[in-house]
C-alpha cells in the first residue's frame, strides 16, 4: 500500500504542473513588458525595414514629450477613466442595492443586468453608433421627434462624442460593479439591518451607518477593476469615433495602436505603450496603499 | 420593510429597462427590410423580414466568421481550463514556496493594457510567422484568461475537504490520478463556470484580433462586425443581423448560467 507521496514528488509535480502555466505568463504578458520598453529606446518604422532599427535612446520619450496629440490624449483618457470609472460604481451600486432585496424572478433580472456585460464590446459599439445615428437614430427621434432639421451628429461633435463613449462604457459594464458590491452586500447579515430598524433607523441611516461601511472593501473592489479596465478601452472608440472628432475621444490605448500599427511608428508607439502601463502601475499602486494588502493576500480564505 | 421592497422592484425593473432596451431594439432592427431601417418615424415593429440575414450570409460570409470564432474561443478554452486546471491545483493543494506571490503575478498580468503587449506580441508572432492563424490569436488569448481561470479554480479546489483526496491516495492513486478522477469531478461547477468566463471573454475579444487576424479567411466575429462596409451607406441591417447572431449563444449563456457567471466573477473579485 503506498501511502502519500514522498516530499519532493510532490515538489516536482507541483513545479510540473504550474510550469505550463507560468511559462505562458512570462512569454506572452512578462516579457512583452520589458520587450515594450526596448523597443520604446528604437526608431522603427514598420514598412521601412532598410533604415534598420537604431537605438534612440530616449529619442522617443523626448518625442513623446513635446507631442501635443499625447498629452491631449493622456488628458481624454484620464477623464474617461475618472467619469466612467466613477459613474459605474454609483450606478453599480444603486443596482446592486435593488438586487439585493429578495423579490420573484429576481434571478430573471439579474441575467438581465447581465445582458450589456456580455455581448461583445464591439456589438454594443455599433449599437450605440445606430441609435445615435444623424439621420434615423433613435435618439434623435426620441429627443426632437419628426423635426428632422434639429436632429444632431451626436458623434461628429467632441463633447458629445466623449460622453458618448462614455456613456456606452456605463451602460456596458455597470452590472460588473454590481456584481462584486453585490457579493459584498451578501456577507452583511440580515439581522443588523432589522436590528436597526427595530431601533429606529430610517432606509438612509441604515444604508449610509450600516450597509456603506461594511461594503466599503467590495466598493472599492470594484473601483479597482473597473479603473484598470477603462484604461483600455479600445473597441468602442474605434469603432464609434476612431478616435475623433478632432481627437476628442483619442484614449492613449487608440492614440498607441495608431502610432503602431496604422502609421509604423514601431518605436514611438511603444513609448505610448510604456507610458500607459506606468500610468496603470502608478494608479494601482496608489489603490493599493488605500485598500490596504486586502487584493494581494491569496485566496486564502 | 414592504415600502423598500417594492423600491427594489421598481429599480430592479428599470434597470432591466435601461439594460435590455438598446439591445432589443438592434435585434429587433434585423428583421427590418432597408425602408423600415432608415424610415422617421422609426418602425417600432419590423414586419419580420429575414432580408438582412439573407444578405449577411451570402454578402458578408457571416458564417465563416461564426466558424472562426468558435475556433478560436473553443480552442482557448480547451487550452486555458488544461494548464489553468494543472496550475490552480498546484496552488491550491500542493506546497509551492511563494505562492501568495505568483497569485499577485497572476493578478496582475489580468490588469496589464494590451497595448503595453501589442506591439511584443505582433513581433513575436511575425518571427515565427504566426500573425494571421489560429494558433496566433489563441495563445494571447490563453495567456490572458489564464489568471481568471487559475483564481476560479483554486478557489473552488481549496474548497473541497481534503480528506477525498488522501482517502483516493490511500485506495493507491497517485496525486494526478486523484485530481483526474476525484477533484476534477466534485470541481466541475468551478471548471464549468471558468470555461463559460473564458468562452465569452475569446469570444468577444476585439484588440488582439484586429491585430493579429490579418487576414479576413480567418477573422473572427467582432472583427468581422466591426469592418463591416457598405458600398454607398453602412449596412445598419446587415451589422445589427451579424450581432444578433454573435450575441444568443451569450445571452443565452447569461440567462441559462447566471447563477455560475456570478459566482465565477465574485470568486476572482471578491476572494482575493
Amino acid at each position: 500500500m503506498t501511502i502519500p507521496a514522498p516530499r519532493h514528488g510532490e515538489k516536482l509535480l507541483a513545479w510540473g504542473l504550474l510550469l505550463p502555466c507560468l511559462a505562458a505568463v512570462c512569454a506572452f504578458a512578462f516579457w512583452p513588458i520589458v520587450y515594450s520598453m526596448v523597443l520604446s529606446l528604437h526608431r522603427i518604422v514598420l514598412g521601412l525595414p532598410g533604415l534598420g532599427e537604431p537605438f534612440v535612446g530616449l529619442g522617443n520619450y523626448a518625442r513623446l514629450l513635446s507631442d501635443p496629440t499625447a498629452r491631449a490624449s493622456a488628458g481624454v483618457t484620464l477623464i474617461f477613466v475618472a467619469v466612467s470609472t466613477l459613474c459605474e460604481v454609483a450606478l453599480g451600486t444603486l443596482m446592486a442595492l435593488a438586487l439585493d432585496k429578495s423579490f420573484r424572478g429576481r434571478g430573471l433580472v439579474r441575467a438581465a443586468v447581465l445582458v450589456p456585460w456580455a455581448i461583445p464590446t464591439v456589438v454594443a459599439s455599433q449599437m450605440w453608433r445606430f441609435i445615435l445615428n444623424d439621420r434615423y437614430g433613435l435618439l434623435n427621434w426620441l429627443i426632437f421627434g419628426d423635426q428632422v432639421g434639429s436632429y444632431r451628429a451626436w458623434l461628429a461633435e467632441p463633447g458629445w462624442a466623449l460622453a458618448a463613449v462614455i456613456s456606452a462604457d456605463v451602460w456596458k459594464t455597470s452590472a460588473f460593479a454590481a456584481l462584486i458590491v453585490l457579493a459584498g452586500l451578501q456577507t452583511i447579515p440580515r439581522e443588523l439591518n432589522e436590528a436597526a430598524a427595530l431601533d429606529g433607523a430610517g432606509p438612509w441611516q441604515r444604508f449610509r451607518h450600516l450597509t456603506l461601511p461594511l461594503v466599503l472593501p467590495a466598493l472599492a473592489v470594484a473601483l479597482v477593476f473597473r479603473t484598470m479596465d477603462a484604461f483600455r478601452v479600445f473597441d468602442l472608440v474605434y469603432v464609434m469615433t476612431q478616435g475623433g472628432p478632432a481627437n476628442a475621444t483619442n484614449v492613449l490605448q487608440f492614440y498607441g495602436y495608431k502610432k503602431m500599427f496604422a502609421e509604423g511608428f514601431m518605436g514611438y508607439g511603444s513609448a505610448v505603450s510604456v507610458m500607459v502601463f506606468f500610468m496603470v502601475l502608478a494608479v494601482s499602486l496608489i489603490y493599493l496603499r488605500l485598500v490596504g494588502r486586502r487584493l494581494l493576500r491569496g485566496d486564502a480564505r | 420593510m414592504k415600502r423598500g421592497r417594492l423600491m427594489a422592484a421598481l429599480g430592479a425593473g428599470a434597470f432591466c429597462l435601461l439594460a435590455l432596451a438598446p439591445f432589443v431594439w438592434l435585434v429587433l432592427t434585423s428583421f427590418k427590410t432597408q425602408l423600415e431601417v432608415t424610415a422617421i418615424p422609426p418602425t417600432l415593429w419590423p414586419g419580420g423580414s429575414l432580408e438582412f440575414y439573407r444578405s449577411a450570409l451570402t454578402r458578408y460570409g457571416l458564417m465563416h466568421f461564426v466558424l472562426n470564432s468558435l475556433i478560436v474561443a473553443g480552442g482557448t478554452t480547451a487550452c486555458t481550463l488544461c494548464l489553468g486546471v494543472g496550475a490552480a491545483y498546484a496552488l491550491a493543494r500542493l506546497r509551492v514556496p511563494g505562492r501568495p506571490w505568483l497569485m499577485g503575478a497572476l493578478l496582475l498580468v489580468s490588469m496589464f493594457p494590451q497595448i503595453s503587449l501589442a506591439g511584443p506580441i505582433w513581433r513575436i508572432l511575425q518571427a515565427v510567422g504566426w500573425l494571421g492563424t489560429y494558433q496566433g490569436l489563441i495563445i494571447p488569448y490563453v495567456t490572458l484568461t489564464l489568471p481568471l481561470a487559475v483564481w476560479i479554480l483554486t478557489s473552488y479546489f481549496s474548497e473541497l475537504p481534503r480528506e477525498l483526496e488522501e482517502a483516493a491516495m490511500l485506495d493507491g492513486c497517485g496525486r494526478l490520478g486523484a485530481l483526474v478522477r476525484v477533484i476534477l469531478p466534485l470541481a466541475g461547477p468551478g471548471v464549468f463556470t471558468a470555461a463559460i468566463l473564458v468562452f465569452i471573454y475569446a469570444w468577444n475579444e476585439f484588440f488582439f484580433a484586429l491585430l493579429i487576424m490579418t487576414r479576413r479567411a480567418v477573422q473572427t466575429l467582432p472583427v468581422g462586425i466591426a469592418l463591416f462596409q457598405g458600398q454607398f451607406t453602412m449596412p445598419w441591417g446587415e451589422i445589427a443581423a451579424a450581432s444578433t447572431v454573435a450575441t444568443a449563444p451569450l445571452v443565452a449563456l447569461v440567462f441559462l448560467f447566471q447563477r455560475r457567471i456570478v459566482s465565477g466573477l465574485s470568486a476572482g473579485a471578491i476572494k482575493g
